[in-house]
């Protein structure tokens, strides 16, 4: 919050409180260098903590009560909607809304856009953070969540969708744990890691790309399954999968735009120049992104309608509610999307990007849950507690991005003077010459990379 | 590129397709065993006793139902099986003047089972007695099979909360269709309206039935065919889509609609790789971006 920032307080972005003076510790950078005392007397100064709170008094236990009592106590899964809003919401919805992270990989990876760095790393968090929590929704949902593994280790079922879902996300967790572990790295003063992973971060690139596709195309795939019970303005056998993922791009891309809307409105203090003054360039790039996405996503739905002929459908109660997530989720976003980018309306973006996540999450609601069973009268309809437990996850997903954005060098830029040094002290002990250059190479690169960011600070930045 | 580099590359993206269409050999149409068994249900010789749901509650050890077996109130609603029932009996009012009709409803133990396929522990298994049986020691409880399955058949006892798993009729298979006996539902049923039988010869007897007595039957076997064949078929004397069955079905089982993504992965694994790295190596002119800042860029001739 605003308020964290007081006079007296130094912002960490540095393992050492001045140059060449003593280092940070741990305790000092998990408290944000404030003493205990300050920590918390700011915590309950921010306002979102005590709606956290409340909402964590009702969520918890119910969501304990979820373990003891079983499904059937939790939520309203009955046999004809085994999926709920668990599933329907913390898979279907939170996965695509995650795929940033491989889209901005790919970009500044593989096609050298160097310039988008500053938000590749908050790209990158926001899809750890969406797999990780899809995965908690998924042990949530899971009858048996302690058998987890059991797809992985124990009993193969290599023909199902689902077993490829559950190891392309595992194996794509691991990739953005490695990931982002950079920045961590940086952060607790371990160079060594940060070199190791730099310098498979093509591979890991490369990897993401292709478990993107997959899992994400997966998801969609596994609706397939069930040709008689998904809606069939919803449903295609050939092009479901496509859907998904295509669909995934503009939503994770327009997810990093409202995140990164809601960084540099509530923790500004945390940001660097380098972040900040180029939200605006990055946001419209990221939406020139988002409105291709959003019209290969228009024409592959057209595309799903006529290759099946099933125009016959728009006509009925159910069309028009798929004309209404069309419009609303995608034809509108994608003409805002437009114009804003021609003429530079960055606030319009945000709200088309907002359009957009939700016309994506209606696609997924629509797929799993609200069409689902469509020739049956029954509606699928959560209990309370199915909510509050998807609330709750939800809330402990913000708690957590907020608490590592606080933290990690995500919208700031690690202090690269340090780095240097650090990479020194390594060579030095070594006392090894022919390792030196080794040694230095990425050193220099980060000093060279951050040139451009840090050394007086503003600068750089205002020259662009 | 070396021409070893060449040829390495060649081999992984060999072997790696390979991996990939071994993947999609599960994927081809399956006959069914040869010597499975089935059951051949008339429809129009039940009379709604519903003593094949008691026989069923018997054999399989579940708990005793609130309403009796006797009582007929069931029939007012249309029910499906559940994790107590593996088997229900519905009551459908037809035009015919002979009465309603009664359809039993249980697993159909299809030839290529949806919820086989759909399962990525392989807690199912197709018997070659033809049974549809389920290991509930690896279910981990995703539930991806009650999505799958046409027929809605599956059930789940949500009520447990440390053992929850998927309850269905198995075919009896422990204690009877291993030792080559029928079902108990067959066994105890007063009309004969249920037939047991290698699947084969009990699509000849339906056709049999429907030849001798045209007016009796609608000329289908319902089952023969639908969603690649199921172990239970049925004879109705009245349209099936009035009496319950789902006719929009098709005839291609579940697993052909998935096919079209499973024969995209292989595809994926072995183009991608070399597709984005070429892309870096064009993008990036092939110099080490570790090395490089826009500075040093600029500054070379």
């Amino acid at each position: 919050m605003k308020k964290l920032k007081t006079p007296e307080m130094v912002i960490i972005d540095s393992p050492y409180k001045a140059p060449g003076k003593t280092r940070w510790s741990l305790k000092e950078k998990l408290l944000l260098g404030l003493t205990t005392q300050q920590y918390i007397s700011q915590a309950l100064r921010n306002p979102f903590n005590w709606l956290f709170a409340i909402i964590f008094t009702i969520g918890v236990p119910v969501l304990a009560g979820r373990f003891l009592f079983g499904l059937s106590w939790a939520t309203d899964s009955s046999y004809d909607y085994p999926w709920g809003l668990f599933l329907g919401f913390g898979l279907f919805t939170m996965v695509p809304l995650s795929s940033s992270g491989f889209q901005l990989g790919t970009a500044v990876q593989i096609f050298g856009r160097h310039d988008l760095e500053p938000i590749e790393r908050l790209a990158l968090l926001n899809g750890l953070l969406g797999y990780f929590f899809a995965v908690c929704f998924l042990l949530a949902d899971l009858g048996q969540p302690w058998r987890l593994p059991y797809p992985m280790f124990f009993s193969f079922g290599p023909a199902a969708v689902l077993f490829l879902v559950a190891w392309h996300v595992a194996t794509y967790l691991s990739v953005q744990i490695a990931e982002v572990s950079e920045s961590f790295f940086e952060w607790i003063g371990f160079p060594m890691g940060k070199r190791a992973i730099h310098n498979i971060t093509l591979g890991l690139t490369v990897a993401g790309i292709i478990l993107s596709t997959l899992h994400q195309g997966a998801l969609g795939a596994l609706f397939t399954y069930a040709p008689g019970k998904v809606h069939p303005l919803w449903y295609s056998a050939s092009y479901q999968w496509l859907n998904f993922f295509v669909s995934s791009m503009p939503a994770g891309l327009c997810m990093v735009i409202v995140v990164s809307t809601i960084v540099s409105k509530t923790m500004a203090w945390r940001c660097d120049n380098n972040f900040i003054n180029n939200l605006d360039k990055f946001t419209i790039t990221l939406a020139r992104g988002a409105a291709m996405g959003l019209a290969t996503y228009f024409t592959m739905k057209l595309i799903s309608i006529a290759h099946d002929n099933k125009w016959e459908y728009i006509a009925s109660g159910w069309g028009l509610w798929y004309v209404f997530e069309i419009t609303v989720g995608v034809l509108l976003p994608l003409v805002l999307l437009t114009f804003a980018i021609k003429n530079k309306k960055v606030g319009l973006i945000r709200i088309a990007a907002l359009m957009t996540i939700f016309g994506v999450a209606l696609n997924r609601f629509n797929t799993a849950l609200i069409t689902f069973n469509w020739k049956m009268a029954e509606r699928f309809v959560p209990s309370w507690r199915e909510v509050a437990i998807t609330v709750t996850i939800f809330t402990i997903y913000i708690v957590v991005y907020r608490f590592i954005l606080y933290r990690l060098p995500i919208v700031y830029s690690w202090k690269a003077e340090d780095e240097k040094a650090l990479a020194r002290e390594s060579v030095v002990k070594t006392s090894d010459y022919s390792s030196v250059d080794d040694a230095m190479q990425p050193a220099v690169a980060y000093v060279g990379r951050a040139d451009q960011l840090n050394p007086l600070p503003g600068c750089a930045a205002s020259e662009e | 590129m070396k021409r070893r580099d060449f040829l390495k590359t060649c081999t992984i993206c060999g072997v790696a397709a390979s991996l990939g269409s071994s993947r999609q050999a599960w994927g081809v149409s399956f006959e069914g065993y040869p010597d499975r068994m089935g059951v051949l249900a008339d429809l129009t010789r039940c009379v709604g006793c519903r003593s094949c749901e008691a026989a069923c509650n018997r054999e399989q050890q579940l708990p005793a139902p609130s309403l009796s077996f006797d009582d007929q109130s069931v029939f007012e609603d249309k029910r499906r099986p559940t994790e107590w029932a593996y088997t229900v009996v519905n009551r459908y009012e037809t035009k015919k003047e002979a009465g309603p009709v009664y359809r039993k409803i249980q697993c159909n133990h299809c030839n290529e089972p949806a919820c086989l396929t759909s399962c990525l522990v392989n807690a199912y298994t197709k018997t070659k007695e033809g049974a549809v049986i389920y290991n509930p020691k690896v279910c981990i409880g995703c539930r991806a099979c009650m999505v799958a399955c046409p027929f809605s058949i599956p059930g789940y006892s949500y009520t447990s909360a440390f053992d929850p798993v998927v309850k269905k009729c198995l075919f009896c298979y422990d204690t009877r269709l291993k030792y080559g006996k029928s079902p108990a539902c067959v066994d105890i049923c007063p009309q004969e309206a249920l037939t047991f039988g290698h699947l084969s010869d009990l699509i000849k007897i339906g056709h049999e039935r429907i030849r001798e007595m045209p007016d009796k039957y609608v000329d289908h076997i319902y089952g023969e065919k639908e969603m690649g064949g199921t172990g239970w078929i049925y004879l109705s004397g009245v349209p099936f889509d009035q009496v319950g069955f789902d006719t929009t079905l098709g005839n291609e089982p579940i697993i052909s609609n998935v096919k079209d993504f499973l024969g995209f992965i292989p595809m994926v694994l072995t183009i991608w790789p070399a597709l984005f790295s070429g892309f870096r190596l064009l993008a990036t002119n092939g110099k080490n971006h570790l090395n490089l800042d826009s500075k040093q860029e600029d500054a070379e001739p």
